[in-house]
């Protein structure tokens, strides 16, 4: 507050209005009755590290500006019902077909409206993009761990934007009301009759009728513009106030640490190159649209719910409920009661998806359960460090992208000349073992990985010099690492299991012994990070040997190898 | 063949009273044959296969050697086919014209299905095996130009094309899986020729579409509007093979995503 009256004082001096000229006379105007140059001065100052990956959750939210945008046009020129017309635009291959309303009127807008296949094509690829770009932001920040203390909240926030995402997704492509969305929605429909005892009459509720009615046009058009865009601009702006309270997270290195952030402030370097990735954003988006068909409806034709088109797929982020159903061998619904039929073939399908999701909202709170870390964490985690979790990670991964890549069975089939039974089976055992596959796969591979950063940190890297002493002896001379790649290597945090301890009345509750045992395999294979200790033990023995074998080597390279003796510690406190 | 305008001429004799000659019974008897045999040839003969019956004794004995070459050892000497190759009997011209027109036959290999290959013999070759398998035991001919054309109702034959064909074939025709690696092929850069050949015969796995399903017409409605789709330029861009969402989202991840994370490389990274 006290800048802020400061400022005042200054600006009211007549001389220095003067100087600012017109662009700071405004300045003042609007400030003198906002008191925005506080809030100005705060964020203007606010500092974001530098990393590529830091970039995608703000390409996510481009994405979302732009599909705005985009979309608002669209709605100028959009019907969304489901009345009858006869097509008379200037498509020929439909003319005088019977049509709803919202079919003929995106023909229209494809074919009628001056930009309006653009605009079309920019929606929907932005679209596509966007949760592609969200998917990717997610798996960063689950990777590097950013999720934990204090953000798990954040993380939560983020999910729902990704459902609500795909909700949106989905309701669009629905909207134009063509062979292909029809086809979809049709899925849909015979999803939620599948669900025991409310399906039916939910189904009905929905489509206002048997399907597909005359209704659903209008209602999932009310959810695509007016109530999920409402609650992602709503989700996005806490989003945001979450990442101004908490701070970037930001890699360890030479003075980055727990307690600051190092990077550039928003003005004048970061707020530039936010605008200019919007603008590339943007850019690769128009020349995408303008390129590259998407959704050609035209080909598709109206929605009549006798044809069904090979290769009907839904959108890709649709894709790995697409492939559960798809992945799911015959006969598995069975008859109770003579009268009732269990439909597990879209039971388990639901069920498969349901764990995982709820498994991916909810990781923060199982992981900080069972590592028992309540500490605030503002360094990211290198994802070799967290061997569990990245590993946890990659099943996860797997186990999503086997019911993904299962929406595209029949293309991989008529594609790589094979028979669609044989994709099937191949991706149900991805499906089941492939998760436990990529865990211990992945484990190993970032364990190893750990090891080779403790062998570089205590002995530098292998420099390909083979010096052969005078012995016989043939050894290869290690360049020891300068102290900025030491640091990176050896900062991160020790953790152990946890130890089981009686509570306040001296009793062990079940509970206590599962959250030992997990925390027991989350922690068992671990390799220790590299202490004070150990780097100047290795150092002094590395300077004596280095000293002692190499009296040829060349003068200057001696001056190199020494330094590793004489440097001072290399890790801080 | 006996026509069914002969039909009045011969009964008048049969209708008169009191005199009942004893060739009375075979006279009827052989007009109830010739009017069966007529309207039966008349309703199952599709009036594009008449066109091509006038094949000269010189082309189907040059067929007939060229079939016991290249393809009697699965079809059998005789038409009547083997363990390896089904009966050509009653397949007709147009079966003939459409697989080895194609390319489909003679076959390299066997397999869940017959592949789309390098056409084997040249025109006068394939209108000769065709014209000797014709003569063996009638069948589909091969189409009349008139419904090869891709002057008909484009709107119509999307439509027949969405109902009939699409569910193989996709609403594109690009082509689709079947089951134990047979597949509906992409239908682009096919013959209207072809094209109709493959309706009336229904090869490998495709069922015949004969002309009481479609007519005549109905095709020619779906050739025009296959071939309008072929031939009109995409409007909103390349169409990336037609294939739908799955093309869309791998561009989508590959290229669009691809370029965003280059992007944000460029613009994280520190100046020189």
């Amino acid at each position: 507050m006290t800048t802020t009256s400061d400022t005042r004082n200054d600006l009211r001096t007549p001389p220095r209005t003067q100087q600012r000229g017109v662009v700071g006379a405004v300045s003042n105007y609007v400030d003198e009755r906002t008191s925005i140059s506080g809030f100005i001065k705060l964020m203007a100052r606010k500092v974001f590290p530098d990393h590529w990956s830091f970039m995608l959750g703000e390409v996510a939210l481009w994405c979302f500006v732009i599909i705005l945008l985009s979309g608002t046009f669209l709605t100028f020129f959009f019907q969304a019902s489901m009345a009858e017309v006869e097509y008379d635009g200037s498509y020929v291959p439909l003319k005088g077909l019977e049509m709803s309303a919202a079919m003929a009127s995106t023909l229209d807008i494809s074919f009628d409206v001056r930009g309006g296949l653009l605009m079309r094509q920019i929606h929907h690829w932005a679209a596509l993009l966007f949760i592609a770009t969200i998917m990717l932001h997610m798996a960063r920040v689950f990777f590097t761990g950013a999720f934990r203390k204090p953000r798990e909240l954040n993380w939560v926030i983020g999910f729902l934007l990704w459902i609500l995402a795909m909700g949106e997704g989905f309701t669009g492509y629905s909207l134009p009301d063509d062979l292909l969305s029809g086809n979809g929605l049709r899925i849909i429909d015979g999803l939620i009759k599948g669900i025991p005892v409310v399906g039916t009459w939910t189904s009905y509720l929905l489509f206002g009728g048997e399907f597909p009615g005359t209704q659903i046009i209008g209602r999932l058009y009310t959810l695509h513009i007016l109530l999920l865009p409402a609650v992602i601009v709503a989700l996005i702006g806490l989003h945001m106030v979450f990442l101004i309270v908490h701070k970037h997270t930001q890699f360890a290195g030479p003075g980055k640490t727990n307690d600051n952030v190092v990077g550039y402030p928003i003005l004048p370097v970061y707020g530039a190159k936010m605008a200019g990735t919007f603008f590339l954003v943007f850019g690769v988006i128009v020349a995408i649209a303008g390129l590259f068909t998407i959704n050609p409806i035209w080909n598709y034709g109206p929605y009549d719910p006798s044809p069904v088109s090979a290769g009907t797929q839904p959108d890709w982020y649709i894709g790995f409920a697409d492939g559960a159903l798809r992945l799911v061998p015959p006969g598995w619904e069975f008859v109770l009661f003579d009268t009732y039929t269990v439909s597990m073939n879209i039971l388990a399908p639901i069920i498969a998806i349901t764990l995982w999701i709820v498994a991916v909202m909810f990781y923060p709170f199982i992981e900080g359960w069972i590592t028992g870390d309540k500490r605030e964490h503002h360094l990211a985690d290198r994802p070799r460090n967290v061997p569990t979790r990245t590993a946890l990670g990659a099943a996860g991964i797997v186990y999503y992208g086997a019911m993904f890549v299962a929406a595209s069975s029949d293309l991989i089939a008529t594609h790589f000349q094979m028979s669609m039974e044989n994709v099937i089976w191949a991706l149900q055992f991805v499906f089941i073992v492939g998760p436990f596959i990529a865990y211990f796969i992945t484990k190993r591979i970032c364990i190893a990985l750990q090891k080779k950063d403790r062998e570089m940190a205590l002995h530098g890297y292998e420099s390909g010099r083979i010096v052969r002493l005078p012995g016989g002896e043939f050894v290869e001379v290690h360049q020891p690492l300068d102290e900025y790649e030491r640091w990176r290597l050896v900062s991160f945090n020790d953790y152990k299991p946890l130890m089981i301890r009686p509570n306040a009345r001296g009793q062990i509750s079940p509970f206590e012994r599962v959250r030992a045992v997990l925390s027991r395999w989350f922690f068992e294979d671990r390799i220790a990070p590299v202490t004070r200790g150990e780097l100047e033990a290795s150092h002094g023995a590395h300077g004596h040997r280095e000293g002692a074998n190499e009296p040829d080597l060349h003068q200057s390279e001696l001056a190199t190898a020494g330094q590793g003796v004489g440097a001072p510690p290399h890790t801080k406190p | 063949m006996p026509s069914p305008q002969r039909m009045p001429s011969s009964r008048r004799p049969s209708r008169r009273r009191g005199r009942r000659s004893p060739l009375a019974t075979v006279v009827l008897l052989a007009l109830g044959l010739v009017f069966t045999g007529s309207s039966y040839a008349l309703f199952t003969a599709t009036s594009a296969g008449d066109a091509a019956t006038a094949a000269s004794q010189e082309s189907i004995d040059h067929g007939q050697k060229l079939f016991a070459a290249n393809c009697a050892t699965c079809h059998g000497m005789n038409l009547e086919g083997t363990e390896a190759g089904p009966t050509l009997l009653g397949v007709g011209a147009a079966s003939v014209d459409f697989q080895v027109g194609t390319g489909r036959m003679p076959l390299a290999n066997t397999g869940p299905q017959a592949p789309e290959k390098p056409v084997m013999f040249t025109e006068e070759d394939i209108q000769a095996m065709a014209d000797y398998v014709a003569s063996v035991s009638p069948g589909p001919g091969i189409p009349e130009e008139e419904y090869l054309q891709t002057t008909g109702d484009a709107t119509r034959g999307a439509e027949l094309f969405r109902i009939n064909c699409a569910m193989c074939h996709n609403v594109a025709g690009a082509g689709g899986a079947l089951t134990q690696g047979k597949y509906a092929p992409a239908l682009h850069g096919t013959s209207p020729k072809h094209i109709y050949e493959a309706m009336t015969t229904g090869p490998q796995n495709m069922p015949v579409f004969n002309d009481a399903n479609l007519t005549p017409e109905d095709k020619r409605d779906i050739i025009t509007a296959l071939k309008y789709q072929e031939e009109a330029p995409s409007p909103g861009g390349y169409e990336l093979g037609s294939l739908g969402p799955v093309a869309e989202g791998l561009f989508a991840w590959v290229f669009g995503l691809g370029a965003i994370v280059a992007l944000t490389v460029w613009i994280t990274a520190r100046s020189n």
